[in-house]
């Protein structure tokens, strides 16, 4: 019997259009080369990507749950960082 | 029977299309490429929903997918240059055992996974060779545009069958023993894929297939390499090496597959699926 | 639906809830996803883990039926759709898995409940396929009835289930039109092909019908999970919406549904239809169908005879670590 399971691993893909790397999924490998494959045969069977990431999912930090709130509220008033917040005059022309 | 795959290249001018003398041994080379990737597609197939673990289940079946594309093609071009009507699903479904011209390494029983990726690993270690020459060489064009499109596809049959053979041999003493009988199995089925006859010399004389001396020497070369690696030995076979398949003289394994394959369209002649 | 007998707690009402649970059920109220190491009840957790592991099950187990004939289909390229086909419940069954994974259960650990009994699977896939029309069957009632379950799952407020449930639907568009591509190929073909497709549509009608659970009226704990947004719709609903779509496919393909009282019902605008046969249904729960013991030994099989595969893959790769760390350090 098989004693020991392969590590998870998280996917990201690069698509065609240049965009950055993307989480897709997960999958198990037993280490990084063959996780870069499997990801091959797995998660581009439908000509999704240009560029595999592969990194154990232990080795993800992740931001705490509780911690949204000062973490990621903030932002919400700094409204000054959207172009839509200033009004240029329709004269102007595009900006 | 159903319409016809269109092969790649359908369109391109193709001198050795129409050629009567060149046609029988062109038709008999087409289907020994057609038939090695159709037999060796229906057994990797049979995998589906039975591999060791579900990454390898759906990397399996991309492998054979990419082998049943192959055969479209190449069946499909041996239609034409037959010239008799004749489509890859007719050349697939309706001809006997004897009338098949793979090699009989690749009808054998898929086995257990180490025959599987052993023989996927000797065929594609050939394969790859073949192709790569005849991507860059082939004087037909369309021998040329098939082989390229199916070299991308098994140079990565390659290179991951390579792996996998080196981490089974390098494993567990278990993953090592049963990649050594593996090897030890199927190795005297492997000189087939060199033996050359009457075909090969034609199709070499008329620019199309390369010399198969060559081809066995790089081969030879690449196999050592990653069964050393492996820490597998080659057994000694005395240079024994069974022959037959491409001239249409089979193991019983392949009458029992193409039983099961072509069923259907035995059992309900003429109908359209 | 592939998940049709999940077990859960009894629905708690808001005064029954701690201010914890209280917080989490205005989230999902709101339409708030629920992310992996966020705070959720533990009837939550576990209800999720009972639900998606059976969905991944269901999901491989369902590659076997399928699997049958990829060795027998009848031309290049419908082994080829055939295979590409199977090969997705593969990936299906791997991102379900995955999403449980995201819960504090291994894929190993799942699979051996699976291999022991302790886990179920879709009663659907312990029926035969006798003839290839089972094939179109399968993809158009199978597939269909699994999609009306799916479609709904993507909005469901545990995010990777969520998220695999969009992957998942969007790779299963293709599934359903090829079994019915299939269905109109025999249901127009020879009169011999034309009983195959009867013959599929007899045998697949009532076990798909079963697909979707028992009735509401006998269907226990689905309030809960209802209020915890991981069943969007019940099995009654599902079951009506289904039987109103296909019985007009069945009438194209020129076929009949075997159920005499199948009849357009002006006041619901729905059809009334016969329900399945339920003591069948918990019979084949039970392991009476024709084909549970060949789909779970054949599930067995694969995954004892793989052991020697998978541990010589990681003891390689353990190997190769403790090589890359003896090694001394190359040139940058």
């Amino acid at each position: 019997m098989s004693k020991k399971e392969w590590p998870l691993w998280e996917v990201f893909i690069r698509g065609q259009h240049g965009l950055n790397h993307r989480h897709v999924g997960s999958l198990h490998a037993p280490d990084a080369e063959m996780a870069i494959n499997n990801a091959r045969d797995v998660y581009t069977r439908r000509r999704e990507g240009v560029s595999i990431w592969v990194v154990p999912s232990k080795d993800i930090t992740a931001s705490s749950p509780s911690e949204k709130g000062p973490l990621f509220d903030p932002a919400e008033s700094k409204t000054y960082r959207h172009p839509t917040f200033f009004d240029i005059p329709e004269d102007v022309g595009k900006m | 029977m159903a319409a016809e795959t269109i092969p790649p290249g359908a369109g391109v001018k193709d001198p050795f299309i129409g050629d009567d003398t060149l046609r029988p041994a062109f038709f008999e080379w087409l289907c020994r490429m057609g038939d090695n990737a159709l037999i060796l597609g229906h057994r990797t197939s049979e995998w589906c929903g039975h591999g060791p673990v579900l990454e390898e289940d759906i990397a399996l079946a991309n492998t054979a997918l990419d082998l049943i594309g192959h055969t479209q093609m190449w069946l499909g071009l041996a239609g034409e240059v037959e010239g008799k009507g004749r489509s890859a699903d007719d050349l697939a479904y309706l001809r006997d055992a004897m009338k098949f011209r793979n090699v009989l390494l690749v009808e054998l029983p898929k086995g257990d996974m180490a025959v599987t990726i052993m023989r996927e690993f000797l065929f594609d270690a050939c394969h790859h060779l073949l192709l790569s020459w005849l991507a860059d060489n082939a004087k037909s064009p369309r021998v040329a545009e098939i082989a390229a499109k199916a070299l991308k596809e098994v140079s990565y049959h390659l290179d991951r069958a390579s792996d996998i053979v080196v981490r089974l041999g390098d494993g567990t003493a278990e993953s090592h023993d049963r990649m050594q009988a593996a090897l030890d199995l199927l190795w005297p089925y492997a000189g087939e894929l060199f033996a050359g006859d009457e075909v090969d010399s034609a199709l070499q004389d008329a620019g199309i297939a390369p010399d198969l001396t060559t081809l066995r020497d790089n081969w030879d070369e690449r196999v050592r390499d990653i069964l050393d690696e492996a820490t597998l030995k080659i057994p000694d076979t005395g240079g024994y090496t069974h022959l037959g398949g491409k001239q249409g003289r089979h193991t019983e394994h392949l009458g029992f597959l193409l039983a099961e394959m072509q069923f259907l369209q035995r059992a309900y002649p003429g109908a359209s699926w | 639906m592939y998940a049709q007998l999940v077990k859960s707690d009894g629905l708690k009402s808001r005064e029954e809830m701690s201010p914890e649970e209280r917080a989490f059920q205005d989230r999902v109220d709101n339409g708030e996803k629920i992310e992996p190491k966020e705070w959720m009840p533990e009837g939550y957790r576990k209800t999720l883990i009972r639900q998606i592991g059976q969905h991944a099950h269901s999901e491989i187990v369902g590659q076997l039926p399928e699997g049958n004939w990829i060795t027998r289909a009848p031309t290049l390229e419908r082994k080829a759709i055939l295979l590409a086909k199977v090969q997705d419940e593969a990936g299906h069954g791997l991102y379900l898995y995955s999403a449980a994974e995201t819960l504090g259960v291994s894929r190993d650990e799942l699979q051996e409940k699976l291999h022991s009994g302790k886990m179920k699977y879709s009663s659907i896939f312990n029926y035969p396929t006798l003839n290839w029309a089972d094939i179109g069957a399968v993809g158009w009632l199978v597939d269909g009835a699994a999609i009306m379950n799916q479609v709904p799952l993507q909005r469901t407020s545990y995010g990777p289930y969520s998220r695999a449930m969009i992957r998942i639907c969007k790779e299963e568009s293709f599934h359903q039109r090829q079994g019915y591509a299939i269905m109109m190929k025999m249901a127009s073909g020879t009169p011999e092909q034309k009983e195959m497709a009867q013959d599929a549509l007899n045998r697949f009608w009532y076990p798909s019908l079963m697909m979707f659970g028992p009735s509401d009226k006998d269907s226990v704990h689905s309030a809960q999970s209802m209020a915890w947004k991981i069943k969007m719709n019940t099995n009654d609903e599902l079951r009506q919406k289904f039987v109103n779509e296909t019985v007009p496919q069945a009438e194209y393909l020129g076929l009949n549904v075997p159920d005499d009282k199948l009849a357009w019902n002006e006041d619901k605008q729905g059809y009334d239809f016969s329900e399945p046969d339920w003591n069948e249904f918990f019979e084949v729960i039970k392991g009476n169908g024709p084909c549970n013991r060949e789909r779970l030994n054949a599930r067995v099989k694969a995954w004892d005879e793989g052991a020697w595969f998978r541990d010589g893959l990681n003891a390689y790769a353990e190997k190769a670590a403790d090589r890359r760390k003896a090694a001394p350090v190359a040139a940058e």
